[in-house]
């Protein structure tokens, strides 16, 4: 039973991993360029802060999940594990959100502000966005999975043994 | 001889009654020392309270009018006066809803902490405390992303898009909205430290006060 658990843990840590280190890949590799010679135009996730902020967090969250599925499973640390999983979750949640807000405005600009959308003019990139938000979204959904069993299984919420939990037992 | 005997027994029994309660009661010490971190979770639920309730309020008067002359007929000028208000941006609505929950959840919590210590049910509240705190850390956190990249683009502009900047010419509402933006930062951080605390309840639960199985 505690052999399946573990497993089911294991397959939970790296889907998440590969979820975060998808958004990575495909937000970096986004990348439009309009115009001709020499008058070039480019799209890229740098010319926004918050695509950038999506990749970093996004980078940080996958080398910790890397890390996290190397760790033994009798050891102590997964309590601390739980703690760090709350905080990781709560950057993943952040910078998805503000990369969807400022994507949304790209898509459908701001009429108040008179800022027009962009994806008319570079609909590949777009697309490419979109992806990228979409795993990043999988990558937020499948931690909070990951954070609620991570206190079912180290923290033992319903009190079902007598001295707290043990994590893996 | 009888009645020294009675006398040994007597003090025997006296003596294993006392060591009884010395065993039964809970000492004083760790008695104070659980009520210290109860008490200090619903400071921290009050403070978190006020930080979200201001951001909340803040943010949702914000709004600033402003007549800016667009052409010259002659020596009248044609005035237009164009509008700032959160509800233009989807971000700030957003933000206003989210930091508007955690106020409200905050209240809630801090009231079954007060007067709600009959409902539980097999030992589910402290773990439904802690899971429900997460969720609100996690939409205060979406809320807090989502303005504070709209206020950048705001205040910056981009350039590559051809999106001009807006603060210049709205300062007041700008101002107001950066005041939210670091109110609400201070209140996602106290939410973040409440809800480890709420987490480490779980792993010691107050025997005295939290009802369990």
């Amino acid at each position: 039973m505690s052999k399946v658990k573990r497993i089911a843990h294991l397959v939970l840590r790296f889907l998440a991993f590969g979820a975060t280190l998808s958004s990575v890949i495909v937000m970096a590799t986004s990348h439009e360029r309009l115009g001709f010679f020499p008058f070039y135009y480019d799209a890229k996730y740098t010319n926004t802060p918050a695509f950038k902020y999506f990749v970093i967090a996004n980078s940080v969250v996958t080398v910790y999940g890397f890390f996290v599925m190397l760790l033994p499973p009798k050891s102590l640390l997964w309590r601390f594990v739980v703690a760090l999983d709350l905080v990781f979750a709560m950057l993943l949640i952040s910078s998805e959100s503000a990369a969807v807000s400022i994507a949304y405005v790209g898509k459908k600009g701001n009429a108040y502000a008179g800022w027009l959308p962009i994806c008319g003019q570079v609909q590949n990139y777009c697309d490419h966005v979109t992806g990228a938000l979409v795993a990043g979204l999988a990558a937020v959904i499948i931690y909070v999975i990951l954070l609620m069993y991570s206190i079912h299984t180290v923290l033992d919420p319903f009190l079902l043994t007598k001295h707290g939990g043990c994590p893996h037992s | 001889m009888a009645s020294s005997n009675a006398e040994k027994a007597t003090d025997q029994l006296n003596k294993s009654s006392n060591a009884l309660n010395n065993v039964m009661m809970p000492t004083t010490k760790t008695k104070t020392k659980l009520l210290k971190r109860d008490l200090m979770v619903l400071c921290l639920r009050v403070l978190a309270v006020l930080a979200t309730a201001s951001a909340t309020i803040v943010m949702a008067l914000n709004k600033q009018t402003k007549s800016f002359v667009v052409a010259t007929i002659g020596n009248n000028p044609i005035k237009v006066s164009i509008t700032a208000k959160f509800n233009h941006t989807p971000a700030f609505v957003f933000f206003v809803i989210a930091n508007g929950n955690a106020c409200l959840h905050n209240l809630v919590m801090i009231a079954m902490d007060l007067f709600g210590s009959k409902f539980d049910y097999k030992g589910l509240r402290l773990a439904l405390i802690a899971i429900l705190d997460m969720m609100i850390v996690a939409l205060a956190a979406a809320g807090d992303g989502a303005a504070t990249f709209m206020s950048e683009l705001g205040k910056n502009g981009n350039s590559h898009a051809q999106w001009n900047k807006i603060c210049d010419k709205f300062e007041p509402y700008c101002n107001r909205g950066a005041a939210a933006l670091a109110s609400s930062f201070a209140g996602i951080i106290l939410l973040l430290i409440i809800t480890g605390m709420s987490i480490i309840k779980l792993l010691k639960p107050n025997r005295i006060n939290d009802i369990v199985p």
